[in-house]
């Protein structure tokens, strides 16, 4: 069942890649060697070809799927256009998989008044809870957090760490 | 994998346990017309003994650290007196003194002590004041900064707050590696501050209940952001009824009967006032941009908030009663998180100059804005009680660490404690006695 669910969503990610000129798997090793509760947790394993994944779905290297941070610009909430794939195919995957749920965690730097951050966080996570909600998701698969800059990803005090701060982090509780 | 969301969160409560290091103050800048007084070590009566504070000293501190005063320094006194008749004020004349202030411990009756001092003008040879004040041997301190407040009071004119609290936000790296945030409470001079609840998620926005007995806070243990209103005396809190969305920004009216707080349960985060009587939320602004930090008029008719409604976050001045909020805030593009002075006639708040953020004020009467703090990261600025110093964090080097500015923008104090880092300071009020 499970097998067959994935397969299916690699279809639509592999069109929604395709769609967006992204590069592709090189083949489709998902499945093949793999146990079915696979959702349960990690299960990367070694198989014959270089190319090929036979892990998890979310941790698929060469999978959108595989990018759960997205960054933003200073004060804005607005999604590059680098992401829209990204945040297509974790729209999709939570479309094929209903029983999923994601946390959108929003991130600010540490620029500015802390609780106007704790808002701006928030309406980063929202935008990215928008554009993955057009992939048909339940409204109730995703949770947003906006945690302002109490949590910074880099502990420095310059645009290098700024720019790895204003963040919303895709995160899977179950996975 | 690579993020496993933490949900264990680690909460504690503590009620008097006292923190391992206090905060240490330097005065980085005074200013040239501060008031010269003498302050002679207290004398102390035969049965009494070592106590176990220099009342003098606490004292002596606290002046000097108003930027008011330049206390003499104890090397360059010429003579001690303890009472009155060993006073010859022309040698404090000689000095070049204004005032000067004598004390002594003796023991009551009962087995208590009793602090007596006085306050004198040199030039005009007589008593300004004096009082004697019972005391215990363990709250020494206290009837210290009472003597600073009563000092402070006689020669400016300006009551003084000496004898108030300030909370503020640690976090550092716990045992285990993982952060851990503090909220912590200590004497205005930065002594025996005390942990009132710890977590390794978030803690932020300390506000203060006008009499002084409560402090409110956001954390963000459990699923999502909270706010928690404490009971300082005995440590228990209360949890506000909790919105999916944020919960944030809580700020108590002054009057005590109303929390105005950020929610963003109806869509983008609005101000919303809680009834703490009636257990009833009301929904104050609505707007689709950022409204949030809310902050109450001295007189509780009006909120101030920051906005993104006009395209950058500025400040924005309401009715409690609703309706249209009129734009407080035109200099730069970047004015958020303000305080009303006590006297209601000024607001401080974060401003962006030149790409740096500075603690400025506005004056409510004529729009003139005047940047007091000289950081490129200062923020979460908290007024004196009495509108004389306004408490900051900045950036010392690496570390987040608080400072303090006059209301003058004259005089300047960093607070060092040793560890992490801290942040989000908010000043007592006067104790409600």
């Amino acid at each position: 069942m499970k097998i067959k669910m994935y397969r299916n969503l690699l279809i639509s990610v592999l069109l929604a890649t395709a769609l967006a000129g992204c590069s592709m798997f090189g083949d489709d090793g998902a499945g093949s060697g793999s146990d079915s509760n696979g959702a349960s947790g990690a299960n990367t394993s070694g198989v014959g070809s270089v190319s090929s994944f036979s892990g998890h779905p979310l941790d698929d290297p060469s999978s959108p799927l595989s990018t759960k941070v997205i960054y933003f610009e200073f004060d804005s909430s607005a999604i590059a256009s680098q992401y829209e794939s990204v945040l297509a195919a974790h729209g999709a995957y939570l479309a094929a998989n209903p029983g999923t749920s994601v946390i959108l965690e929003g991130h600010a730097d540490e620029r500015g008044t802390r609780e106007y951050n704790v808002a701006l966080s928030e309406k980063r996570a929202k935008s990215v809870q928008n554009l993955i909600s057009l992939q048909g998701a339940n409204g109730n698969q995703s949770e947003v957090v906006g945690f302002g800059e109490e949590k910074p990803a880099s502990m420095g005090h310059d645009e290098q760490s700024w720019q790895l701060n204003r963040r919303v982090e895709i995160v899977y509780p179950a996975h | 994998m690579k993020h496993v969301l933490n949900r264990f969160t680690l909460v504690l409560l503590f009620i008097t346990t006292p923190a391992m290091s206090a905060l240490k103050i330097e005065i980085t800048q005074g200013v040239s017309s501060a008031q010269p007084v003498a302050i002679v070590p207290f004398g102390s009566g035969p049965v009494v003994g070592a106590l176990p504070v220099d009342i003098a000293q606490v004292i002596s501190d606290d002046l000097n650290r108003s930027g008011r005063f330049k206390v003499l320094p104890r090397t360059d006194l010429l003579s001690r007196p303890s009472s009155a008749d060993q006073v010859n004020f022309r040698n404090w004349q000689v000095l070049g003194q204004d005032n000067l202030v004598i004390g002594k411990v003796t023991q009551a009756v009962n087995g208590s002590l009793n602090v007596q001092f006085q306050l004198f003008d040199v030039y005009k040879g007589e008593q300004l004041t004096g009082f004697s004040i019972p005391a215990r041997l363990s709250n020494l301190r206290a009837v210290a900064h009472r003597i600073s407040d009563l000092i402070y009071e006689k020669l400016t004119g300006q009551k003084g707050a000496f004898s108030t609290r300030i909370a503020y936000i640690t976090s550092q790296a716990g045992p285990s590696g993982k952060p851990e945030y503090k909220i912590q409470v200590a004497d205005a001079d930065g002594f025996a501050p005390k942990t009132i609840v710890s977590s390794t998620e978030p803690l932020m926005s300390p506000a203060w209940s006008p009499r002084g007995d409560k402090l409110s806070y956001v954390s963000f243990e459990g699923t999502r952001s909270a706010i928690y209103s404490q009971t300082l005396s005995t440590g228990a809190r209360e949890k506000l009824k909790s919105f999916k969305g944020i919960n944030g920004a809580p700020a108590w009216s002054p009057d005590g009967t109303q929390l105005a707080l950020t929610l963003s349960k109806d869509g983008s985060a609005d101000i919303y006032v809680y009834n703490v009587i009636t257990r009833s939320f009301r929904r104050l602004t609505k707007s689709y941009a950022i409204d949030t930090e809310p902050a109450w008029s001295p007189d509780g008719r009006q909120l101030i908030f920051t906005s993104d409604r006009g395209g950058k976050p500025q400040l924005y001045r309401t009715s409690i009663n609703g309706g249209r909020a009129a734009r407080l805030t035109f200099e730069g593009d970047y004015n958020a998180r303000g305080r009303y002075s006590p006297d209601g006639k000024s607001v401080v708040m974060v401003q962006r100059v030149n790409r740096q953020y500075k603690i400025a004020m506005l004056d409510l009467k004529n729009g003139f804005t005047r940047t007091l703090t000289k950081g490129h990261l200062d923020e979460s600025p908290s007024f004196a009680p009495n509108g004389s110093m306004i408490l900051y964090s900045t950036k010392d080097g690496l570390k987040s660490i608080l400072a303090a500015v006059s209301s003058d923008g004259q005089v300047h104090q960093k607070f060092r404690l040793q560890g992490g880092e801290v942040r989000e300071p908010a000043w007592s009020p006067y104790k409600a006695d």
